[in-house]
């Protein structure tokens, strides 16, 4: 398997803080990645830097064999690096529908001029990614709230609409921060399941972070854990599971279960 | 009549993306458009008036609504985009005598030029740092206004002449009616096409959610600045509308006050709305002319009301917006959803 993404010693600090101190990983082709941790660990701060949010103090980002440390954020959806956010970051004031849409930007090519009168490329490019988005719908069973606008909906249900909003970007890499934070059981389930689906079926590499400790033993392929912005451990994820410093790390948080 | 939405299943994507969604809502909307032109044939020129300044006014709200509603950058510049449109259109008819048919388009194009400039600042700046910015702007364009006397005519103003059309004048409210009409629905028209693509849906995610836009992929210095030209583009029509309407421009006729109403306008129709835009101009221009009638009826007992009645206008737009941003923040728009809401499920309405 060849590595698709490579973080390379990455160092990134705020004030006295230091939220990520050296952290190397590669995350291969095909594979379900988790970065576990406690709070305040720095696993947000890692997928803040592969997105560009933040730029690293030191380190390196490889795409794909390609540099991206530098590339402006907007540039790096287009090369299939996609996220969702650990605090809900929809459009709120769009529908369901139209958060999806917006995702296929990048794939529409019209201009104002055609956008005006609404006609011929714009038409066009508007029906074809409409299906595409439509597909999505179904495959999430988002359906029954399609017009709803986003501010209406249930939390549980809203993390699922963030889901569908980066599948229609058609991700190459998928970073999920803590797609279940907030859900029941069942949801839970749920979104387990989808996971599983996007990996296997869609071909979709990604990398989960997640405190449901449940979920990343049967859905990863690899973990990586940090503590205090430094990586402690990585390996498959009962090696993980059962390592010392990752034990000592948890050792009084609730979430270890 | 209220049983048309009920087998409302849409066969095909396109047709779900309409503006009107069924056929009778298609019915109703171009009726009113048809019944429209009848009016000026009934109405006296007084009305005609209020009509004509409620086309010209709901252009350059639907204008600042793209911008504020849509985009989410508030401006306080509005008044002066307008100034631009109307001193470009003084200046290219008077000087160069061109028709209006090339006067309105190159006056809105220099007034989406000149917005797209003092937009530049949104690449810093934010919310109210931003909205102080287009204050300066507005600032700076007045002063250039009064200032910059070969072109605008300094405070003495400039005349501008009647547009013509296949040798008719167009010089009484009669005939401008039609006129003005005519690009209200052509502009309002495009601001709608323009707000269901992916532009406007880049212009909302930049409001709500620059973050995560830019995370999409969109880049949102790009839509910030193409919200201001399309924006100050639809104040340059207004204000080209407008020279040819009142004949003569002078400076005071697009100040701070100026912008406040506007902004006024779309707070009151409902921001993110371009129905809404048309709304609140309806209300802003009919008020103050319901207040004067007002103030004339109640003048007979208490004839100082006459002399205060500028000062009581103002005093009074401010309550207004207030009361709209305690009791109905969403604005016109939203009342309005509300009511068509009711009749769709009528009488079953709970
Ligand atoms: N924008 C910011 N400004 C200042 N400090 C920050 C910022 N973002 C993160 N930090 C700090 O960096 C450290 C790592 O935070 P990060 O959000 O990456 O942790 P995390 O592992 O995602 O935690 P959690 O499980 O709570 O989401 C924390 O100490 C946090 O307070
Ligand atoms: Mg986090």
């Amino acid at each position: 398997m060849s590595a698709l993404l490579e973080v390379k010693n990455i160092y990134l600090s705020f004030g006295g803080i230091m939220a990520v101190a050296g952290v190397s990983f590669k995350v291969n082709k095909g594979e379900i990645f988790s970065i576990i941790g406690p709070n305040g660990a720095g696993k947000t701060s890692v997928l803040n830097v592969v997105t560009g949010i933040y730029k690293p103090k030191r380190g390196k980002i490889l795409f794909e064999d390609t540099d991206i440390t530098n590339l402006p954020v907007k540039k790096r959806a287009k090369l299939g690096l996609v996220r969702t956010f650990q605090n809900l970051e929809l459009f709120k004031g769009m529908t369901v529908l139209d958060n999806l849409m917006l995702s296929r930007h990048i794939f529409m090519n019209y201009g104002l001029i055609s956008s005006i009168f609404y006609f011929g490329k714009a038409l066009k490019e508007e029906v074809k990614n409409r299906e595409f988005v439509e597909d999505v719908i179904d495959f999430l069973d988002l359906s029954a709230v399609r017009k709803k606008y986003v501010f209406e909906l249930s939390y549980g249900i809203q993390k699922r609409v963030e889901l569908a909003r980066a599948l229609c970007l058609q991700p190459k890499l998928l970073m999920l921060d803590e797609p279940m934070a907030g859900m029941n059981t069942e949801e839970t389930e749920d979104m387990a399941r989808y996971i599983i689906d996007i990996n296997e079926e869609m071909g979709i590499t990604i990398i989960l972070i997640e405190h449901d400790m449940n979920v990343v033993m049967d859905l990863s392929h690899r973990v990586v854990a940090l503590d205090f912005g430094e990586k402690i451990c990585e390996g498959k994820p009962e090696e993980v599971a059962n390592d010392e410093r990752v034990l000592s790390a948890y050792l009084g948080e609730e979430k270890w279960v | 009549m209220n049983y048309v939405n009920c087998g409302n299943f849409k066969t095909s994507y396109a047709k779900d993306a309409a503006i009107y969604k069924t056929v009778f809502s298609k019915i109703s909307i171009y009726s009113f458009l048809i019944l429209m032109l009848l009016v000026p044939f009934y109405a006296n020129s007084y009305i005609l008036y209020i009509l004509n300044m409620i086309f010209i006014s709901s252009i350059a709200a639907v204008g600042l609504n793209i911008l504020t509603g849509f985009t989410g950058l508030i401006s306080l510049g509005h008044g002066a985009f307008i100034g631009v449109g109307a001193f470009a259109t003084g200046y290219l008819a008077l000087n160069y005598g061109m028709n209006f048919y090339f006067v309105i388009p190159l006056a809105a194009l220099i007034t989406a030029i000149i917005g797209i400039i003092f937009g530049l600042p949104s690449l810093r700046l934010k919310d109210l740092y931003l909205s102080i910015a287009t204050l300066a702007a507005q600032f700076i364009l007045e002063f250039i206004f009064i200032r910059a006397e070969s072109f605008t005519g300094g405070v003495n103003g400039m005349p501008v002449a009647y547009p013509t059309i296949f040798g008719i004048e167009i010089n009484n409210d009669f005939r401008f009616y039609f006129f003005a009409y005519s690009f209200a629905i052509v502009m309002i028209t495009i601001g709608k096409n323009i707000l269901r693509t992916k532009i406007g849906r880049a212009f909302i995610s930049v409001r709500d959610n620059y973050i995560a836009a830019e995370a999409m992929g969109v880049d949102i210095f790009k839509y910030k600045l193409l919200s201001f030209g399309i924006s100050s583009f639809y104040a340059g029509v207004a204000g080209s509308l407008w020279a040819y309407y009142v004949q003569f421009i002078t400076p005071e006729h697009f100040t701070i006050t100026v912008s406040i109403q506007y902004l006024s306008m779309i707070i009151i129709g409902g921001l993110g709305s371009v129905l809404g835009s048309i709304f609140g101009t309806i209300f802003m221009v009919i008020l103050p002319e319901m207040l004067r009638h007002l103030v004339d009826l109640l003048s007979g007992v208490a004839p100082f009301l006459k002399q205060i009645f500028p000062a009581i206008r103002e005093a009074f737009y401010g309550i207004v917006i207030i009361l709209f941003l305690l009791f109905e923040p969403e604005g016109l728009a939203r009342r309005w959803n509300l009511i068509k809401a009711y009749w769709k499920l009528w009488p079953f309405s709970y």
